[in-house]
């Protein structure tokens, strides 16, 4: 079988004494979870920190606090089988508990956490195979190689961002705790990402994503929408995340479209977001906001799927997100 | 020690007369009852003891390195740094190993490791011994191998076209490997005669077997000097013959024991280098050595279903009775012969048993590519071809206005035929099935009725029950059964027979038992052995209840008349009055006197000595006798047929099956739980190979395989499953064992034709091709709102050179089963 390359592991009590023992081992050091992203990456060579933190009984990181009125405060380390079973997550935030019921299977969300989701590496065709794989076609830019084999001629490295919640974090405007040895800091989600399939997030590699903070979810509702070739396991080939605003007479004050899977990171496709603004959700709106997704979303050939295929389907995905939406605010 | 050992064969090649065929169904205790399986506890609780479970004391580890280039000469190997490192015991390369071998006589293609050339991504080139994982890992990686690229050969075109390099340096020509060419009657009359003549074109893409247990090994060759391997293969008989000849050790120093299996379909039928590879590093470091594969490795292992693209060309009057069949079809074999050359045959033979095929001509060529070779895969051959001419005869139905269902019902094969190409069908149960389903899926309503969007479709098959003919030429029996009595009442059946999951040990022990009137679970099973059990010729083709089923009711049989006679004598009561039940021997007349079967055990012991009987099996002779006949025959075909429900999503492309419904003619089922068990696995992968499991490769990669992984080769998880409403036909078949045929295999392919056909009824588009992705199918809706062809798939097939037909008359022209003499013919 696949063999672990050698790391010292390390179980610290404490956020804080998470942050020093990260500081101590440098850029070879790593954080760890769940471990349903890192440790299959190791096996593959992807990845091998010298020294793993596992953050996994932090229970600093395993609350989940507040409610719909106040806003809702989730640990990172809360585990995704948590989050889709917790109550308050349920009656306030039930998108949420929706789309981390797409993630992967019951066994790997017992194991996944809501923070390691929102970190997942970016993910590849060419760069998700082990290392024998990778020797057969020299290696690509993401690690070990100087080509992207996506998109041959590029200086940029394409590997698809493949988080559910990813998208949806952004658009509801959810913000995110990071810790250091420096402090702390409250980032929006919406800014975290970097459209780079290596440099893929606005984080140190010392900062420990501690919580997630949710809105007050009054005046807003949210949806996700998932493309995979199978009803569970799979990775989003293209993620839809809409939220739309305070409808008062029925007309969107403001809604925002973000595509997952698409592109190294979160597309927000702002025109999608402005065709449903300032009038109800109705037919033309909807094929107005899925049409410009269409256009916006480009998806490149490195995961399942065909890439055209991935592309047409933003249409109908965003068009019955919105459906959705329109049907929920019917009832 | 046996008495009353008298050889297998009968001398009419027809195998033993068998009790079961003439039992009363309501006379069975056990045979057609729902026990559990002998081995199910143990699995169920995780005590079984796969190949990778075995740890032996001073063991060492295997890793093997691959080649990471498609094609190339190997110019240097340098593994000193390997050998060097501390913990490792042994490396060894192809020099070490140089003696070919293959599963088929005519493809000794393979060795151990690669000796002066690699030919896929996945070839083994070197394997190291160490004293653990990590180090063997660590000391692959160390071992640094010169390449000189050649040219790769990805696909069947290029393969044809190409005649420099070839993968191998035999074949017909180019990297063609074998072409075959019959013909069987007049096919200019039959297209003549026919009302309509179709042509279509059909590709089957490539799949593999995904056995949950991934394959591992162990090797032992001992302080004695003789060898031992613990493998989880389907076919411990072949891999005896293999190490013997690659290990150059006489045969009687290998014992080759197959562990349970977690999981073959096929993949685990072939000999694999991994398995010679850790015998000869044991011979080296005189310690046992075992080899777990990753994942990835057994993708490389392969020998999974062809990719087969296929002409198939029809000819059939108005009432849909077929004139002639023209088939062309043209296999990607990968780099080594495997079993391609039956493969080959295989996906010629079949397609006559299932509806009348007066006239038939088929063309074969299998390609060598630079990909892992493809081999058996559950229907070996046959699903690729079923698929082409059951989706074919639904557009015959069409273009004729016929019911599919009925349309079939009017042309099906009678009972107790020979057909064109000299198979002989004995039983025939695809009438009852065809109407089990048409009944119980309540078609008649439901077909071309319902709304857009929902369709339902219907497809039949048929396979063997054992191939006619063994793998290497000798007339021997094909499965030995030995039975052991001991004075206690114990007994114990020894067979090389290896349970993959099907059941193969339990239908031993029902058997027994059900002759024996003792319970199933009284029964030590013991086998595949070689060592302990007589040869049986492994889990392949559907043969295993039919063939060890009945050489273990010759040897029960045999032991029951020695018993009979003893306990007789001792009762004062004619034998044939003796009755076996309940674990007693007794007089049917008086069923209080008789005596238990540890005391008739006993009184056998004191008349005879140690107690001890054989059982073997050879099938019957075909009547086929032309260059090519040993494919296709079998003492039986079991039948199936499927109707499938789909609902096609015209936005996404997406084909949700929520329902099939499937009936297969089993004979009569040695246990009925089992058979379903195996119906509705079959419908589970066939569900995976209509629409989603493919095989593939990146061509301008250096023909990487695209995804080698348990994540992204896409195989249905349990939500894609569908409802599934089973059937089971009981028509007993004369040939075998209490009239059962195979179910392993056959219930498989209908299921892919069957969703074709509904995809078509749903949304109007044919998808001439397998997997029906979502892609392919708004392609084909596409072109059907645009006024084309509203159809996906391959529209040309190559045109290569084929060889002279070998022609034989049929019998309804009367011929022989012989071919005609080839004439030259000069233009």
């Amino acid at each position: 079988m696949m063999r672990l390359p050698k790391f010292a592991y390390l179980v610290p009590k404490t956020v804080g004494e998470a942050a020093r023992m990260m500081g101590e081992a440098g850029p070879s050091g790593q954080f760890v979870a769940g471990g349903t992203d890192l440790y299959p990456n190791m096996k593959r060579r992807q990845q091998t920190p010298r020294t793993v933190i596992s953050v996994a009984r932090l229970g600093e990181l395993r609350r989940i606090e507040g409610d719909g009125r106040e806003g809702l405060r989730v640990g990172a380390g809360v585990s995704l089988t948590e989050l889709i079973e917790h109550p308050v997550v349920n009656r306030d935030y039930p998108s949420l508990a929706r789309a981390a019921r797409l993630i992967s299977t019951p066994t790997l969300r017992n194991m996944g956490t809501v923070g390691g989701n929102l970190l997942l590496d970016t993910r590849c065709n060419y760069y998700d195979q082990n290392y024998e794989w990778r020797k057969g076609i020299n290696f690509c830019l993401k690690k070990d190689g100087d080509v992207c084999w996506v998109a041959p001629g590029s200086q940029k490295c394409w590997a698809v961002q493949s988080s559910d919640l990813v998208p949806l974090m952004v658009a509801i405007g959810a913000r995110l705790k990071l810790v250091s040895t420096l402090g702390e800091r409250l980032v929006e989600a919406r800014g975290f990402y970097n459209d780079d399939g290596i440099d893929y997030l606005h984080k140190r590699p010392d900062e420990l994503l501690a919580e997630i903070q949710l809105p007050p979810a009054a005046g807003w509702r949210a949806v996700y929408k998932k493309l995979r070739r199978r009803g569970a396991f799979d990775f989003p080939v293209l993620g839809v995340a809409a939220r739309v605003d305070a409808v008062e007479g029925g007309a969107v004050s403001s809604a925002r479209v973000v595509l997952g899977g698409v592109a190294p990171a979160p597309l927000e496709v702002e025109a999608a977001g402005a065709a449903l603004a300032g009038s109800q959700l109705n037919d033309e709106t909807m094929r107005a906001a899925a049409e410009a997704c269409y256009l916006r979303a480009r998806p490149l050939d490195n995961t399942d799927h065909l890439m055209n295929y991935r592309k047409q389907m933003a249409r109908p995905f965003v068009l019955r997100a919105l459906q959705e939406l329109a049907q929920e605010s019917r009832q | 020690m046996a008495t009353n050992n008298g050889h297998g064969n009968n001398g009419d090649g027809r195998g033993p007369k068998t009790k079961g065929a003439g039992a009363r169904p309501e006379d069975l205790k056990v045979v057609g009852k729902p026990f559990r399986k002998v081995d199910a506890r143990s699995k169920c609780v995780g005590a079984t003891k796969f190949a990778d479970d075995i740890s032996l004391p001073r063991m060492l580890y295997c890793k093997i390195l691959r080649s990471h280039v498609p094609h190339a000469l190997i110019k240097a190997i340098d593994y000193s740094k390997a050998l060097a490192l501390p913990g490792v015991h042994a490396v060894i390369t192809g020099k070490d190993l140089p003696i070919p071998y293959g599963i088929l006589p005519v493809s000794q293609d393979e060795t151990a490791l690669c000796v002066d050339k690699v030919r896929f991504i996945g070839d083994p080139v070197a394997a190291v011994a160490a004293i653990d994982e990590d180090t063997a890992f660590d000391a692959m990686n160390l071992i640094e191998v010169e390449y000189e690229p050649l040219p790769a050969v990805a696909t069947i075109e290029e393969a044809v076209e190409t005649s420099e390099p070839r993968i191998h340096d035999y074949g017909d020509y180019n990297n063609v490997h074998k072409t075959v060419h019959l013909e069987f009657g007049d096919m200019d009359e039959g297209f003549r005669e026919a009302d309509v003549v179709r042509e279509d074109v059909f590709f089957y893409e490539g799949n593999t077997h995904l056995p949950m247990e991934q394959h591992a090994a162990v090797g032992h060759y001992d302080a004695d000097g003789k060898v031992t391997l613990w493998s989880s293969t389907q076919t411990p008989h072949y891999v005896h013959r293999a190490l013997a000849k690659t290990l150059e050790m006489p045969a009687a120093h290998v014992r080759v024991i197959a562990t349970p299996n977690g999981g073959g379909f096929g993949g685990k039928s072939d000999p694999f280098n991994h398995e010679i590879v850790v015998c000869e590093l044991s011979r080296r470091t005189k310690r046992p050595v075992k080899v777990t594969l990753t994942r990835e490795e057994v993708f490389y292992c392969h020998r999974g279903r062809h990719p087969v693209l296929m002409k198939s060309r029809i000819g059939v009057k108005k009432d849909g009775s077929i004139t002639a069949l023209d088939f062309q079809s043209f296999l990607d074999g990968g780099a080594y012969g495997s079993y391609g050359v039956a493969s080959t045959f295989y996906t010629g033979a079949l397609q006559t048993v299932t509806y009348e095929v007066p006239r038939y001509r088929f063309r074969g060529l299998r390609a060598f590519t630079n990909k892992p070779p493809c081999g058996p895969k559950r229907g070996h051959g046959t699903p690729q071809p079923r698929f082409g001419l059951e989706v074919q005869l639904d557009k015959v139905a069409e273009e004729l206005n016929l019911d599919p269902a009925e349309m079939r019902l009017k042309h099906l094969v009678k009972p107790n035929t020979v057909t064109a190409n000299y198979l002989r069908v004995g039983s025939m149960g695809l009438g009852a099935c065809i109407e089990k389903v048409v009944e119980g899926s309540d078609w008649k309503n439901k077909f071309r009725k319902l709304p857009e969007g929902r369709g339902f479709g219907l497809a039949c098959s048929s396979y063997i029950c054992g191939a006619g003919l063994p793998i290497y030429w000798n007339s021997m029996p094909h499965s030995g059964v030995q039975l052991r009595l001991d004075r206690q009442g114990g007994v114990c059946v020894q067979c090389g027979s290896t349970d993959i999951g099907q059941g193969s040990d339990s239908v031993l022990a029902y058997v027994v038992a059900e002759i024996l009137g003792i319970d199933p679970f009284d029964i030590r099973v013991v086998t595949a052995d070689t060592d302990l059990t007589p040869v049986d010729l492994g889990s392949y083709s559907s043969r295993v209840t039919l063939m060890t089923g009945n050489a273990a009711i010759q040897a029960a049989e045999r032991a029951r008349e020695l018993l009979a006679k003893a306990v007789a004598e001792k009762l004062s009561v004619p034998v044939d009055n003796l009755s076996f039940a309940e674990r007693r021997v007794f007089d049917v007349e008086n069923p209080e006197v008789g005596v238990s079967f540890p005391e008739a055990v006993v009184l056998a012991e004191s008349k005879y000595g140690t107690i001890g009987t054989v059982g073997s099996y050879v099938p019957p002779r075909s009547p086929g006798r032309f260059k090519g006949a040993g494919v296709g025959p079998s003492p039986a075909y079991s039948y199936s047929a499927a109707v499938a429900e789909v609902e096609v999503d015209a936005d996404t492309g997406y084909v949700n099956v929520p329902r099939v419904w499937v009936a297969h003619d089993i004979g009569k089922s040695i246990n009925p739980m089992l058979v379903m068990g195996q119906v509705e696995g079959s419908i589970y992968m066939g569900l995976g190979e209509a629409l989603m499991e493919e095989m593939v490769y990146r061509e301008n990669r250096n023909v990487v395989h695209k995804f080698p992984s348990l994540l992204e080769y896409k195989s249905p998880t349990t939500l894609e499953m569908c409802d599934v409403f089973t059937y089971l036909v009981e028509d007993a078949d004369p040939n075998g064992p209490f009239g059962a045929k195979e179910v392993g295999q056959g219930p498989l392919l209908p299921v892919m034709p069957a969703i074709a056909n509904a995809v078509y009824d749903a949304v109007g588009v044919r998808i001439d091709e397998v997997p029906i992705t979502p892609e392919k199918v708004l392609a084909a809706l596409r072109a059907k709102r645009q006024g084309k062809d509203a159809r996906y798939g391959p529209t040309r097939t190559p045109s290569p050179a084929w060889p002279d037909p070998l022609k034989v008359p049929t019998p309804a022209e009367g011929g022989d089963g012989k071919e005609m003499p080839r004439v030259a013919v000069h233009s």
